[in-house]
């Protein structure tokens, strides 16, 4: 079964690389071989989590732990299920709603890509391999957004989902080194044990980057502008994958969050708080793709809570219901946007109406985001709900779990109303006015995992899921609890179908523009210390080697003229006395004979006089 | 033998060279490829045959000046192998680039010959004054390509880095004599001063022969606030001496890190620890912010460097606080500094080489005149997107092998500085996509150049050397095993040499 696993991660690798590499030559090609390649993996999927089997290969050598290990236990075969099933439906998907004439073979190529990236992540048992993994889903997902790069602003949106993800990632990369100077090795299960301290700063390095990658608070904005991507992108990036991801590892690691003591706590209210705070982002949003992807972070939210506070099957089930709920979503807007060329709720009025199949679909995993009863999400909250013992906590959860019911509803008015004019069509694309029949087929099946996953909420199943994730001992809710939720959904739903514009109150607030969240990504303060620093580097080190070396130069000109004017001065003008003394002495020698007499009797005189003095 | 064979044949073919008549310029080139691919054959032959256990390989030592005790001493271990196969491959790479090479192609040629067997003899070199020799003359021929081909204010740039350079060189001249001083038996023998270091008992000489020597290399590799010569250097030098230039001439200032300071001097190297993070630390953030404001394409790849090289001097820096982590952790660092030179090599080199198809297109590196290059230039964009994100340390090519090793190699050591560091790769990332979105993306744009010069994507000549570097850095990337086979002992070495 080893073998399984390296097909399992291989196959749609190879595929993707393949495709890229050959370009525009493949595009016929491409949407077929990435359905079959996916196929392929979600029936490879099912032996794999069943045999869980272990595939290492060789990385970084001398350390224990350093090279990329691949494990399947309980967590690991819940997720890649989950992640194969996801991937699959959203590809056939995709098959449908990429323009023909697009860019196919990179589009499927860095789908596929990613896909294996996931899957790597979610098996990950050493640091190299999860980084790995974890990087270059960062990376192919800018790809993804940014696929339509002709279009202005679609490559900044893929800019600022990686480079907000990377700024979380760098925890993953101290996490490591953590790892390695508190545990001597690179297993991630090893973390916990880390000696020194060290367990808090590989505790604070996994939450950072746990966090970003699901965007939870302060790092949601990202996945406002991720919503630039194609439709099958943002189905698959916020349901099994990319913003999952960091739920999943939070959930991996629950147990070094406790062993850090701080970090569980921190985790429980980042979650409870994004749930809330994104939750009534959600509420305020005018556009349904933006409406999805404030509440993906929210039920990420309830993820991360769930992690924080120990209840790691609870979370498990969150995750995989919330994939299925939110991939069946996205499809359905997808379809729409296709169709009636809008995503916008103005022009959406009546939308389920117009297309009955996708329609029904989308109401059932609108009603499901809800929390109504007997749908997944409703049963997989009250999990979480039940692993959390503090009560302000538990207020919290309880008042987003309200709010998401608020915006599930805020949609659900719309879509199921009356068709509206079609003047409010086409607002963003010129729409085809068809949803294609595997569209539908996908967003059905969906929205059936949605219908079924409520199944948790039978004490059996629960107990059953427990086991397999090795959680046996975690808390199951209370009937009152189950009763409670439930209540709450369906009233904060009839409310809000009752008087819509209690929903739409919110639409005028900072809420709609992400409460500001945006600001914390620009990167204008860098740029200015970069330009700054530009300067410095310009004007001081640079002109200070250049003044060094003018100043030596002068110094030379300086040396130059010295030795000029001073010593060569010096001796010629020691020469030129001498000239000047030879021919002062040649002036006496004249060759006249009385001359001569003369001088010899004036020598004469002199000696005579020097005679007598001298005496 | 083999080794003084792959040393010295790439100068022995310029006599051979400069014997063709001037017009065969097709010749002359042949013949240089045909040496270049002849040097990547022989060093992966050594490769082959190379025991990592053994350490020091293919030596060969005889007399050369015996008064002072230097002599001919080459040889090849775990740090220089990697570094002379490098070297090879990136020259074998500009060999090919320069193909179509119009100005006087057979001095050209010749020239780069004479510049591989510096680069050759100075990884290989085993003894100081022998190292010195071929590191000056690298700087001599780097010289003569930069002011003969190159272009902008070229006379200046080649005269700057001459001169800066070779200053460095010769405070690096100065410690090789504090070694020879200092040393027992009065020697410029690396591997006998690295088996009894000098100095190890006299801290203030000891610091002050370390401070001639930290500078000299440092200037070279090039670390703040030493390195404002490279940008002005790499501006104004053709693609192929560009890439040369940050791909292998800046590593002899790494390797003479590893291969000089650390052994030689451990003591010293051990109480300056600190101060080589810290260094390390800043040239990595300089770098990378500085890089982020540039407006011209090849001078942030060369400011990247910058921070590359800031890593290498970081994981080195580490590697010498022996109170601080176990030697396992400080092997960590060490090896991912030394998979990083290579890496670099391969990267930057690959960069360097594209920016160049830049300039013979439209004359400028200037981000504001290009745009939409995705579409009129799919495969230099193909090209420039990978080498990019392998640059930014994305996993799955070579950088992320080197630099997780080093962050996570450093982190115990010294806590505060690789955190810091970390924090680089992040600006990295930014800098890379905002060069991607400004050339590759948004409005066609292409400056309008008198001469029109054919078709504008990539020649098949410019695509294969830029396509191998980034093949070899994938593979490094995902296998990096048959490196670190070799790596990973020599770097467990330095660090019981630099641990004394």
């Amino acid at each position: 079964m080893t073998a399984a696993l390296v097909v399992l991660v291989l196959l749609p690798a190879l595929a993707g690389g393949g495709l890229l590499a050959s370009g525009r030559r493949a595009d016929r090609l491409a949407g077929p071989l990435a359905v079959a390649v996916t196929l392929a993996v979600a029936g490879l999927a099912v032996p794999v989590a069943t045999a869980r089997p272990q595939v290492s290969a060789r990385f970084v050598g001398v350390v224990d732990g350093g090279a990329l290990v691949l494990a399947v236990d309980g967590l690991s075969a819940v997720m890649v299920v989950t992640v194969a099933a996801v991937t699959a439906a959203v590809t056939a998907f995709a098959v449908v709603d990429v323009a023909a004439d697009a860019a196919r073979a990179r589009f499927f190529g860095f789908l596929l890509l990613f896909a294996a990236a996931m899957l790597v992540t979610v098996t990950a048992a050493t640091l190299p391999a999860l980084l790995l993994a974890w990087e270059v889903m960062g990376a192919t997902s800018y790809a993804l957004i940014g696929f339509s790069w002709q279009v202005p602003g679609k490559l900044d949106a893929g800019t600022t989902a990686f480079v907000t993800t990377r700024a979380g990632d760098l925890g993953l990369y101290v996490a490591a080194g953590a790892g390695l100077a508190g545990t001597g090795g690179l297993w991630l299960a090893d973390l916990e044990g880390a000696t020194g301290g060290w367990v808090h700063v590989a505790a604070a390095g996994v939450l950072l980057a746990a966090l970003g990658k699901s965007a939870q608070l302060p790092f949601s904005a990202w996945l406002s502008a991720a919503m630039e991507g194609p439709s099958p992108v943002s189905a698959l990036l916020h349901s099994a994958t990319m913003v999952a991801a960091g739920g999943y590892l939070l959930v991996r690691l629950s147990p070094l969050l406790e062993a850090a003591g701080w970090a569980a706590p921190a985790a429980a209210w980042v979650g409870a708080l994004t749930a809330l705070v994104l939750g009534a982002v959600a509420v305020a949003q005018t556009d349904l793709k933006q409406l999805l992807a404030a509440s993906t972070a929210a039920q990420i939210g309830f993820v991360v809570l769930a992690a924080g506070a120990g209840g790691t099957a609870a979370g498990t089930a969150h995750l995989v219901a919330h994939a299925a709920v939110k991939a069946g979503l996205f499809v359905v807007a997808g379809a729409w946007l296709t169709s009636l060329g809008t995503k916008q709720l103005a022009g959406l009025r009546g939308a389920a109406r117009r297309h009955p199949g996708v329609g029904a679909a989308g109401a059932v995993g609108l009603l499901a985001l809800a929390g109504v009863p007997p749908l997944a999400l409703w049963a997989t909250k009250d999990e979480v709900l039940a692993a959390v013992t503090s009560t302000a906590l538990r207020v919290v959860a309880l008042t987003a779990a309200a709010l998401s019911a608020a915006y599930a509803a805020k949609v659900l008015v719309v879509v199921l109303a009356r068709p509206g004019p079609d003047e409010a069509l086409d607002a963003e694309e010129a729409g085809t006015r068809r949803v294609p029949a595997a569209a539908t087929g996908v967003a059905g099946l969906l929205a059936a995992a949605a219908v079924a996953l409520g199944a948790v909420a039978v004490p059996a199943v629960a107990h059953r899921a427990k086991s397999v994730l090795g959680a046996a001992g975690e808390p199951s809710p209370a009937p009152e609890l189950v009763a409670l939720s439930a209540a709450l959904a369906v009233a904060v739903v009839a409310l809000v179908v009752r008087w819509p514009r209690l929903a739409l109150a919110a639409e005028r607030t900072a809420l709609h523009g992400w409460a500001g969240l945006g600001r914390l990504r620009s990167g204008g303060a860098v740029l200015a210390l970069a330009r700054g620093l530009a300067r410095l580097d310009e004007r001081v080190l640079d002109r200070g080697v250049t003044a060094v070396s003018a100043g030596a130069l002068r110094l030379a000109r300086a040396a130059g003229r010295t030795d000029a004017a001073g010593v060569d001065g010096a001796v010629r003008g020691t020469a030129d006395a001498l000239l000047r003394a030879g021919s002062l002495a040649r002036r006496p020698q004249t060759g006249l004979v009385h001359q001569y007499y003369a001088m010899a009797a004036a020598g004469l005189g002199v000696l005579l006089v020097l005679l007598l003095i001298g005496r | 033998m083999l080794l003084t064979v792959v040393v010295l044949l790439p100068v022995a073919m310029v006599p051979v060279l400069m014997t063709l008549p001037r017009s065969a310029s097709r010749a002359a080139t042949g013949l240089w490829v045909l040496t270049t691919v002849v040097e990547v054959a022989l060093v992966g032959w050594m490769w082959a045959r190379y025991e990592p256990a053994e350490g020091i390989a293919y030596e060969v030592a005889t007399r050369w000046i015996p008064t002072v005790d230097a002599g001919y001493h080459v040889g090849v271990d775990g740090l220089s192998l990697p570094l002379l196969a490098l070297t090879n491959v990136l020259f074998l790479g500009t060999a090919v680039w320069s193909v179509r090479e119009q100005h006087r192609p057979r001095t050209y040629a010749a020239l780069f010959l004479f510049l591989q067997t510096t680069v050759l003899g100075t990884f290989a070199a085993l003894d100081l004054i022998l190292f010195f020799v071929f590191f000056d003359l690298s700087i001599v021929g780097m010289y003569f390509v930069i002011a003969g081909w190159g272009h902008g204010d070229r006379q200046r740039s080649a005269l700057k880095f001459f001169l800066y350079t070779f200053l460095g060189s010769l405070a690096l001249l100065v410690g090789f004599i504090g070694l020879f001083l200092a040393s027992e038996d009065r020697t410029f023998d690396m591997v006998r001063l690295a088996e009894s270091p000098p100095l190890q008992d006299s801290p203030v000489a000891g610091s002050l022969v370390l401070l001639a020597i930290g500078v000299g290399l440092a200037v070279k590799t090039p670390t703040f606030p030493f390195h404002t010569w490279l940008p002005d250097a790499h501006t104004d030098a053709p693609a192929a001496g560009s890439a040369v230039l940050a791909g292998v001439l800046l590593k002899l200032g790494t390797y003479g890190f590893v291969r000089i300071a650390m052994p030689m001097l451990p003591d010293a190297w051990q109480r300056w620890a600190g101060v080589v993070v810290v260094v390390g630390v800043v040239s990595v953030l300089w770098g990378a912010l500085v890089a982020l404001a540039q407006t011209d394409a090849k001078r942030m790849i060369a400011y990247t460097s910058v921070n590359h090289m800031g890593y290498v001097v970081l994981g080195l820096g580490a590697a010498g606080m022996v109170g601080d982590a176990d030697a396992a952790a400080r092997a960590v660092a060490t090896s991912g500094a030394v998979v990083q030179m290579v890496s670099h090599g391969l990267l930057t080199g690959a960069l360097f080489l594209l920016a160049g198809f830049l300039w013979s297109r439209g004359e400028t590196y200037d981000f504001e005149r290009w745009g939409g290059l995705a579409g009129t230039a799919p495969r230099f964009s193909a090209l420039f997107a990978v080498a990019a994100f392998g640059s930014l340390g994305l996993p799955g090519l070579s950088g992320f092998v080197a630099e997780f090793q080093i962050f996570t190699g450093a982190l115990q050591a010294a806590p505060v500085g690789a955190v810091t560091a970390i924090t680089g790769i992040l600006v990295t990332a930014g800098l890379f996509l905002l060069a991607i979105r400004r050339l590759l993306a948004g409005d066609r744009l292409l400056p309008a150049v008198d001469r029109p010069r054919g078709p504008v994507d990539l020649h098949v000549h410019e695509m294969l050397p830029v396509v191998v570097l980034l093949a070899l850095s994938v593979l490094i990337g995902l296998v990096p095993g048959p490196l670190l086979d070799v790596v990973e002992p020599a770097a467990g070495r330095v660090v019981e040499l630099v641990s004394r």
